[in-house]
């Protein structure tokens, strides 16, 4: 529970921030320090520099930009998940900021950590990809954007570069009336989601026109349940097409199996995570 | 002086402790520094079974800040005898050496291999990652029943067995009634490893003063006064040159009843470098290097009647030590060894338990120690019991009770219980839980087909606390005594200090035994201070585990509470110029019969033995009185747990809906402490049915070994816990009180089990194993679904 031994350097701006990440190697980014302080903590993870972008409080801001929300990736889980913009415009990823961790935790974390951090247990992730977020890199040559589903690349690992630094994320705003549920199992309150479901639906007229499905540590990433989105396309907004489309859930899933749960089990919850989810967003 | 009329016993004082602990002022052993003071590092074995080649420490020893590194070998002239093993319960029980430092062997994954010493934590957790350790790695045993099987690989070669003890138990003629008993059922139960999580963990501190030769440790620690006892055993340092305190400490739950390496480290790495030495314990090494609770195999058989009614029980029990045995290991099962017939009646009795070694982190009591393992079997077993017969699970208990009683009483497995009514502590649980209206919905949900399906279960336990006789404990071998002392002193200005030789980590003892004095002695609450947890402060006491502090502890605070009435009562009779047995004695005030004006106050006699100046003759002045109480008997607090749980048939995950606990544990001092204890029990008992399991993998490794993974449930996890209390005073003590610390883990695990597999009987559930997670419940329901139910 001591690190190992780590130079520190505050960063006044982004470009300060990735100049100093070029500057060493295996240098890393603090933020809220939720994810990082622990692996070093346990010297799971080694920086030999922790560039602290913590205070850049122009990186913590929401704000409307035509129809899209944007996020900035030092906005804390606590303020998304009762922030009133978010809220209207996109319930399901305020909903899903206030279920990582404790109050505690969400007062510290940030939504960029947790999306750079690239854990596939993590709630954030899967509901962007869910809603084809867009994540703004800054790097040495400049600022450039990636679609959330080619940011996430395996456990721990992301589009980002070494120098690179998440600066915001850019989520839809969903039509009115679009349907969203976040199902996350796990056995106490605090825990990471053994599997976790984000589901929006648009409804037309008694049938679906729309499905976004997600799922939650079912893989090395965040996932689209695929399958299930292709058997919804068009289907009728009814128990036995929802029930017959989440039977889909599994494919192209690739779930551990660890002390919580097996991987058998994660494949069995998936399926019925699914049906809930999309039983309730069609509620909503 | 003031003078007060009420009485404090029975009421919820509010804590004296709490200003102090909740605007952090509380000083715990980490925030105790002197300085110049260094820090150790404990190099551990990532194997659970490896021969040490060689231990290389040179890369360590230059490093910044360090100032010594030690592998075992190299300590070995330091001790005078291995760690303290107090509890040997056979004759023949193997016993292996447990060096503070392993000088061969690594025996389980976390095993100390060598120490070093630094100016600083972080140069000295540098300096333990660059020890280089050669290790060759052995077979582990992993697995208790394969550890038994031939040829299995042996924890401690010397011994040539994995077994360290068989221990029996038979009252009556078992064999006889279970050949003719015309129903007999048989169980097997698996009660699984726990790790203690106490929210501080440990940390020792030792300062030496070279010049005298003496040594003071700080160590957050449930038994200051075991500490110093096995401490000059194991380091020879005379026991008269050893000071140890154990100041705020941060919770135990069993864990820091324990006399550990680290201190016994600490104290020849002071004593050699003659500078103090600190280590504080990280909550990764709490998992690997404080002991671990539980862990054993139960087969259980109850012979009944036809009806129902039971005549005799039978328990084989395998019983985990891990790698060595520590303080209490081998006893801490026989705690429960008296109890596998819970509270009920029958004629024969035989338990038999038989202790293995295996290559994980030692075993020792855990909140409830060796009780919570046989009530769950009990309890389990009377529902198979039930359903057998075709009972109620509360009919079955009924019928079973042994009847209400006040005075003392025998109990199929030996004991003499002290005072009991069973039934009307289930009686008051039903009326609580509502439970015709929860068998109504229950009905209703099974008739809908419901996914969320509820279930009821019961506990009706009994438990014995309060060690206590010191000739029980040494009919038992139970090498320490089981009395404890206190002092009560009157000072000149009327306050009163109590000094006990009880240790509190979180019980309320400044509260519960300043209530007792200020009734005694007729003085405000506010005006008693009680001191605690220094051998030097306190030199007589037997600490704090097992629920003894009030039932032993609280005694003694009341009996040398009465010898200072005693003895003022005779400064009082002498400035009244009456005889003593004239005078009338009432809240703190005596007064002369018929004269009630002519009075004097415990106050004013303590000034008076103060001044000494008219004194009768031969009184000594002052007023200070010391009694030591060893009782006569356990005392046997008992009561009814009904949990209600809903069980999501789709994805296995458990909900405790309501939870209600009625509990006789005597006399209540302070019934919100009393709440607080079987609140906090009961939450710990939950997390052992639900959440909680050490696992470890083949190799002997720990998969469960940090709080990500290790699960504990927090606040929101758990249901509000209704509670109901009951009082019918021990017979035991002249206070009639008993003990409340562990009932809460004792009863609520089967009653919570239980209830699942009621939830799930409708499938033919009969069986499940613990902690019941949503994916095991999942496979229960999948299994009998497929027509596999056990």
């Amino acid at each position: 529970m001591i690190p190992a031994a780590f130079e520190y350097e505050r960063a006044e701006s982004v470009d300060q921030a990735v100049q100093l990440l070029g500057e060493h190697e295996d240098a890393k980014l603090l933020a809220g320090g939720h994810s990082l302080l622990p692996l070093m903590r346990l010297r799971l993870a080694r920086p030999s520099l922790l560039v602290d972008i913590d205070r850049l409080s122009d990186l913590e801001y929401v704000r409307e930009a035509g129809d899209t929300i944007e996020i900035g990736a030092l906005a804390r889980m606590s303020d998304l998940a009762t922030d009133q913009t978010l809220w209207k415009h996109c319930p399901l990823l305020a909903h899903v900021c206030g279920e990582v961790g404790d109050p505690q935790v969400r007062h510290r974390a940030t939504i960029g950590g947790s999306v750079a951090h690239g854990d596939p247990a993590s709630d954030p992730p899967t509901a962007l990809l869910t809603l084809d977020a867009v994540l703004v890199v800054r790097g040495p040559s400049g600022e450039r954007t990636v679609p959330a589903k080619s940011f996430f690349t395996s456990v721990f690992e992301t589009d980002l570069g070494p120098q690179d630094v998440l600066t915001a994320v850019r989520v839809p705003k969903l039509a009115s009336g679009t349907g969203w549920s976040y199902q996350k199992f796990h056995r106490r309150a605090i825990d990471w989601a053994i599997v976790g479901v984000a589901a929006v639906v648009e409804r037309d007229d008694g049938h679906l026109k729309r499905a976004a499905v997600g799922l939650t540590n079912m893989g090395s990433t965040p996932l689209r349940a695929s399958g299930v989105e292709s058997a919804l396309a068009g289907a009728e907004a009814a128990p036995q097409a929802l029930a017959a489309a989440a039977e889909h859930a599994p494919e192209g899933t690739a779930p551990v199996s660890d002390t919580n749960a097996s991987a058998e089990y994660r494949t069995e919850l998936s399926k019925i995570l699914v049906r809930r989810a999309l039983e309730e967003a069609l509620a909503r | 002086m003031a003078q007060v009329k009420e009485r404090y016993v029975g009421q919820s004082v509010k804590r004296k402790e709490d200003a102090e602990l909740i605007t952090g002022q509380g000083r715990y052993t980490e925030d105790i520094s002197i300085p110049g003071m260094l820090w150790m590092s404990v190099v551990r074995s990532p194997f659970a079974n490896a021969r040490i080649r060689s231990v290389d420490l040179s890369k360590a020893r230059v490093m910044d800040g360090v100032v010594a590194a030690f592998s075992g070998k190299d300590l070995a002239g330091d001790w005078a005898a291995p760690m303290l093993m107090a509890w040997p319960v056979t004759e023949d029980i193997k016993n292996p050496p447990h060096w503070p430092l392993t000088q061969d062997i690594a025996r389980y994954q976390g095993d100390g291999v060598a120490v070093v010493v630094a100016e600083s934590r972080a140069a000295a957790a540098d300096a333990a990652e660059a020890v280089e350790v050669d290790y060759e790695p052995l077979d582990p045993a992993v697995d208790m029943e394969a550890a038994i099987a031939d040829g299995a690989p042996l924890v401690h070669e010397d011994i040539g067995t994995n077994k360290s003890y068989t221990w029996t138990l038979t009252n009556g003629d078992p064999d006889k009634v279970f050949a003719d008993a015309p129903v007999v059922v048989k169980e097997r139960y698996v009660i699984q490893r726990q790790i203690p999580n106490a929210i501080e963990p440990r940390a020792v501190l030792v300062q030496p003063s070279p010049a005298q030769g003496e040594f003071t440790m700080w160590s957050a620690t449930q038994i200051p006064h075991i500490v110093r006892v096995a401490m000059t055993i194991t380091t020879g340092i005379p026991e008269s040159k050893l000071r140890i305190i154990a100041p705020k400490v941060g919770g135990g739950f069993g864990s820091k009843l324990q006399v550990y390496p680290e201190e016994a480290l600490c104290l020849a790495l002071a004593k050699r470098l003659g500078r103090a030495v600190k280590w504080v314990e990280t909550r990764s090494e709490n998992y690997l290097a404080t002991h671990h609770g539980r862990d054993q195999i139960q087969e259980i058989e109850f012979a009944a009647d036809e009806d129902g009614k039971i005549r005799g029980y039978r328990c084989r029990i395998l019983t985990n030590m891990g790698a060595y045995l520590m303080i209490i290991t081998p006893g801490t099962p026989l705690l429960g060894a008296f109890l596998y017939c819970g509270p009920y009646g029958g004629e024969a009795y035989h338990v038999e338990f038989t202790g293995v070694f295996t290559n994980t982190t030692p075993t020792d009591a855990y909140r409830g120690a060796g009780r919570p393992e046989a009530t769950y079997a009990v309890e389990r077993t009377m529902d198979a019991l039930a359903r057998r017969v075709g009972k109620d699970p509360v009919e079955i208990r009924r019928i079973n009770f042994i009847p209400p009683f006040t005075e003392p009483t025998p109990s199929p497995g030996g004991l003499t219980l002290d005072s009991g009514n069973y039934a009307a502590t289930l009686d008051r649980a039903l009326e609580l839980a509502g439970y015709e209206d929860l068998r109504k919905e229950q009905r209703a949900r099974r008739e809908q087909g419901t996914v969320k399906q509820i279930g009821i279960g019961f506990s009706t336990y009994l438990e014995m606390c309060g060690l206590a006789p010191s000739r029980v404990l040494s009919a038992l071998r139970y090498a320490a005594g089981g009395w404890d002392a206190a002092t009560v002193r009157l000072l000149p200005t009327g306050k009163v200090v109590v000094i006990v030789g009880t240790t509190p980590h979180g019980q309320s003892h400044v509260t519960t035994f300043a209530q007792i004095v200020a009734d005694d002695l007729g003085v405000p609450v506010d005006d008693v201070e009680v001191l605690y947890g220094d051998t030097q402060l306190a030199p007589l006491g037997m600490d704090t585990y097992g629920s003894r502090s009030l039932a032993v502890g609280g005694v003694a605070v009341h009996r040398a509470a009465q010898k200072v009435v005693a003895k003022v009562r005779k400064i009082a009779a002498h400035e009244l110029e009456v005889a003593e047995e004239d005078l009338e004695y009432e809240g703190g005030r005596f007064a002369v019969k018929g004269a009630p004006d002519r009075a004097k106050t415990v106050g004013e006699l303590g000034f008076s033995a103060w001044t000494a100046h008219n004194l009768p003759d031969g009184l000594e002045p002052g007023v200070e009185e010391t009694a030591v109480y060893d009782a006569q008997n356990f005392v046997f607090p008992y009561g009814a747990h009904i949990c209600a749980v809903e069980v999501d048939t789709e994805t296995g995950k458990v909900d405790v809906l309501k939870y209600v606990a009625v509990d006789d544990v005597g006399t209540i001092i302070n019934p919100q402490v009393v709440d607080g204890q079987v609140v906090g029990g009961v939450v710990q008992g939950i997390a052992e049915a639900l959440y909680e399991q050490a696992v470890y993998d083949e190799n002997g490794q720990l998969l469960t070994s940090s709080m990500t993974n290790y699960e504990i449930p927090a606040a929101p996890d758990v249901p509000e816990i209704a509670v109901g209390r009951s009082e019918t005073p021990s017979t035991t003590n002249e206070l009639g009180v008993k003990g409340v610390g562990e009932t809460g883990t004792i009863a609520s695990p089967p009653a919570v089990v239980n209830a699942v597999i009621d939830a799930l009987s409708p499938l033919g559930v009969t069986d499940i194993g613990r902690p019941m997670s949503p994916e095991r419940v999942w496979r229960t329901i999948r299994d009998a679904k497929e027509g596999g139910a056990r």
